[in-house]
């Protein structure tokens, strides 16, 4: 059972120093995610995040093996992270110039190259796997995520790219405001809607690829798109829902590192994602702009008739 | 020969059989532009197989079976009531209801100590071809001795009867089916039972993610909904064609992805095989690249293959 | 007449009429689109559905035909349910409402209209091919049946999907936008198939854009804007007074 005393003194930073490299930077990696995911959620690319995601497995396997093969101990971070990175931009690249071709939508090339990307990834791994160097148990931690082991540097890592992610979008967000509402008007604008584009996919691929070794390849996604979804309940201003959604990635990020700390068993990751999923929950209920529980005592109060929704028949399948 | 009997023979069997009904169900589910949906389904096949066992204490079709379909109405149902009452966006509902169920079923599964029995995240992403084993096969003739069939591994069995229910179903309701994906507001105007359709077609796609799901993994039953289907529709302008296609291009998949695995490394002189479901995952997104990459201007990929 | 004796032989009318709406009130996400709509149509001839953008136009042939829903009020067709009455309305969609690149032939698109008419296990059989055929020969597509959809102009698309609409025998063809965006050489094929209609006894009812072409080409109008401002023959209902009521401003009717 959990040990909640140890829990109440590992959140407030008294777990020792390892423990608060963890969860700082777990928190900085929820913070980015949640301020990027803002973006790519108002493109409605959100899932493609998840394909590069898992597309970054035969990255990682690729840098593994590369690695083997020159000579160098069986995990060396850099590697797979270049690995991986290398992946994941083909892989984003290869998902545009799919849906750009005749009868491929968006939908089936995001599908098929997460599908087919991540086979070849376990085909790589299983080469890793009987090269028997010792190392393979590294690249299992990015499939789900953990914390064990995690190096100050890569928290520094993490740090880094939430200060990053911040300056960022904090010259660009009136451009990318503009963009994600109305992408022909801000084109006619004389904004480079391709470059602004470009920018909200590359912030989202370098929030995935520093997210994998936390959270992991297959859940990853969610931090990017469970925190923005949450924070756009309680605001309808841009700005304020970006520093809602960066201060829930953090929330959930921070407590889920403390709470696979104290049980040592979960994948850090699927902790890090429940706790993401209990604010948006509270959100969906309470959320001040358009929670249900808000909207319906406002409605009451106004006295105008029950809603309902533009309705062509409703598909059971989304 | 007995090798290959014992060992090849079940594992291609279990391949092509989880390729052909998952190729089946992707038609539809491309044309609707559902294939990430069906990525969802294929995450929460794990927390519902998951419940599954630890209600019924058992690992057998029946309970494995109705563990996933379920989970694909749970999902279905929380995207819907995400959509309906959340106004969120439906690919972010997606990604919120999968990666929150799969997230729950991993920490389940550690927490109920199921990891440590018959369940483990590779076995799930991954597949378990490589455990499909035919004991009984002892030359050609166990090919045609009742008693050696028999020993064939029961996810072969349930795979072949659950791609005979979709089959079925998908084959009684073609037409109705067709009308729904091309246009749902007329269908629903002329009075079809457009809800009743969708669930049915739901249904056929849990039922045919959890049967793969369980011989070949989840990632290989995505592959293998999306990719065949997505190639045949460059390939063809017909969908009883593309269905035809598709159910091809699956097996095609299955039999060089098998071979790779198998025979590649050797070739190249290393003495391993690859995983095999993974290696025919990526084949077939290589077929679909290709098909993209032929794609004539008019938007058929092979030269004067015209319906 | 008595008070009674009048509602009585309101109501017997209103039970003839293929269409009569009652009270209908239908709201979107708080907007109301319809707003306690009353109105039977006539027995047969082209009726014209005209009002500005966001009257409710469209949103009364779904809520006509049961694909919204409604937040009061009652649809008859020919004094029936509507579930009870489908075979009786066949419905013509805008054309941007579907995937054109959807793998179907000129011909599969126009069976669609008789989905409902093939038993559980056949799919179409020769006279339902006979039939699209001739349906398609209608709207001057005969020699396009294997053509794929893709491949048509917007004129053409229209007149596929008023084909899948003839297909369904239905005595009441209600259009969206038919004429919306169409060539010169489709409207007239359309117009022709109107007419044909007429002469059969069906009631066809279109939603229209082009207030200069009403009296042209329709007999009866239905003037709407969230509820109805008018409704009759032309002659009476489309006059400058009303649709001013309608638009909001003065609009002259040449």
């Amino acid at each position: 059972m959990m040990d909640w005393r140890a829990l109440v003194s590992i959140l407030l930073l008294e777990g020792g120093w390892n423990t608060v490299v963890v969860m700082v930077g777990a928190a900085a990696l929820g913070f980015a995610c949640g301020a990027v995911g803002v973006f790519t959620m108002l493109r409605r690319r959100a899932l493609m995040a998840d394909a590069v995601a898992h597309a970054a497995l035969p990255g990682l396997a690729g840098g593994f093996l590369l690695g083997a093969a020159l000579g160098l101990p069986g995990r060396t971070p850099p590697l797979l992270l270049a690995g991986a990175a290398v992946a994941a931009a083909a892989a984003a690249m290869l998902i545009d110039w799919l849906s750009r071709r005749p009868r491929v939508t968006e939908d089936t090339a995001t599908a098929a190259v997460l599908a087919a990307s991540f086979g070849l990834g376990i085909a790589l791994l299983s080469i890793a796997q009987t090269l028997s160097t010792g190392g393979q148990a590294g690249l299992d931690s990015f499939l789900l995520g953990s914390t064990a082991g995690m190096l100050a540097s890569e928290a520094m890592l993490t740090a880094a790219l939430a200060v990053a992610v911040t300056i960022v979008l904090r010259l660009a967000l009136p451009k990318l405001a503009a963009v994600a509402f109305d992408p022909p008007f801000a084109a006619a604008s004389g904004l480079n809607v391709a470059r602004l584009d470009l920018l909200v996919t590359a912030l989202s691929l370098a929030c995935v690829i520093i997210g994998l070794r936390i959270v992991g390849l297959v859940l990853v996604v969610a931090l990017l798109i469970i925190p923005p979804a949450a924070a756009r309940f309680w605001s309808d201003r841009l700005g304020v829902v970006v520093a809602v959604a960066a201060l829930f990635g953090a929330a959930s990020a921070y407590v889920g590192a403390a709470l696979s700390a104290v049980l040592p068993d979960l994948p850090t990751g699927a902790v890090i994602v429940l706790c993401a999923a209990t604010l948006f929950a509270i959100s969906m209920v309470a959320g001040s702009a358009r929670g249900l529980l808000p909207l319906a005592w406002g409605r009451r109060r106004r006295a105008s008739p029950a809603s309902g929704m533009p309705a062509a028949p409703r598909s059971a399948l989304p | 020969m007995t090798t290959f009997l014992q060992i090849d023979l079940p594992a291609l069997l279990g391949a092509l059989l989880a390729a052909l009904v998952c190729a089946l169900v992707g038609n539809l589910l491309v044309l609707t532009r559902r294939a990430m949906f069906s990525d969802a389904l294929s995450h929460v096949m794990l927390p519902g197989v998951l419940v599954a066992f630890l209600l019924t204490g058992s690992t057998a079709a029946p309970a494995v079976l109705a563990g996933g379909v379920v989970a694909a109405f749970v999902a279905a149902v929380l995207v819907h009531v995400l959509v309906r009452y959340g106004r969120v966006d439906p690919s972010a509902a997606l990604g919120i209801v999968f990666t929150t169920l799969f997230a729950a079923g991993i920490v389940l599964m550690e927490q109920s100590g199921a990891a440590r029995t018959s369940f483990d995240v590779h076995h799930i992403l991954f597949g378990n071809l490589e455990t499909l084993v035919w004991a009984g096969a002892s030359g050609p003739g166990s090919l045609v001795d009742p008693q050696a069939l028999a020993l064939l591994p029961a996810s072969i069995g349930h795979m072949a009867l659950s791609l005979a229910i979709v089959a079925v179903v998908l084959y009684v309701l073609r037409t109705q089916l067709a009308v729904v994906a091309f246009d749902p507001v007329f269908a629903a105007a002329s009075g079809l039972r457009v809800r009743l359709l969708d669930l049915a077609l739901l249904a056929a796609t849990a039922l045919a993610t959890v049967a793969a799901f369980e011989a070949v993994g989840a990632i290989l039953a995505l592959a293998m909904i999306v990719c065949p289907a997505a190639t045949a529709r460059l390939l063809t302008r017909r969908l009883d064609a593309q269905v035809r296609w598709s159910l091809a291009i699956a097996a095609t998949s299955v039999g060089v992805g098998y071979a790779v695995a198998v025979l590649g490394p050797p070739a190249l002189g290393f003495p391993i095989a690859l995983n095999a479901a993974g290696t025919i995952g990526a084949v077939s997104g290589v077929f679909f690249i290709a098909a993209a990459a032929l794609q004539r201007r008019d938007g058929v990929a092979i030269a004067g293959r015209r319906a | 007449m008595t008070e009674t004796g009048v509602s009585a032989a309101l109501s017997l009318s209103r039970d003839r009429a293929p269409l009569a709406v009652e009270d209908l009130s239908v709201v979107y996400g708080g907007q109301t689109a319809l707003d306690r709509v009353t109105w039977s149509s006539p027995a047969s001839g082209l009726l014209a559905v005209v009002g500005p953008n966001g009257a409710g136009k469209s949103t009364l042939l779904k809520a006509i035909l049961g694909l919204v829903p409604t937040s009061g009020g009652r649809v008859t067709v020919f004094g029936r349910p509507v579930d009870a009455a489908r075979d009786k309305l066949a419905y013509v969609p805008q054309r941007a409402a579907v995937d054109w690149d959807f793998p179907a032939t000129v011909l599969d698109v126009v069976l669609q209209g008789m989905v409902r008419k093939i038993g559980l296990l056949a799919g179409y059989g020769r006279d339902h091919r006979e039939r699209a055929h001739a349906c398609l020969a209608q709207v001057g597509m005969a020699d396009l049946a294997g053509r794929q959809i893709g491949a048509l102009s917007g004129g053409q698309q229209q007149r596929v999907f008023l084909a899948r609409g003839l297909a369904r025998d239905a005595a009441v063809l209600l259009l969206d936008e038919p004429l919306a965006g169409v060539d010169a050489v489709s409207e007239s094929v359309i117009l022709r198939v109107f007419d044909a209609l007429k002469r059969e006894g069906r009631l066809v009812v279109c939603v229209h854009h082009d207030l200069g072409t009403v009296a042209d080409r329709f007999d009866d109008v239905l003037v709407l804007n969230r509820s109805v401002i008018a409704a009759g023959p032309v002659a009476t209902a489309f006059v400058p007074e009303v649709l001013g009521r309608a638009y909001g401003v003065p609009l002259a009717v040449t």
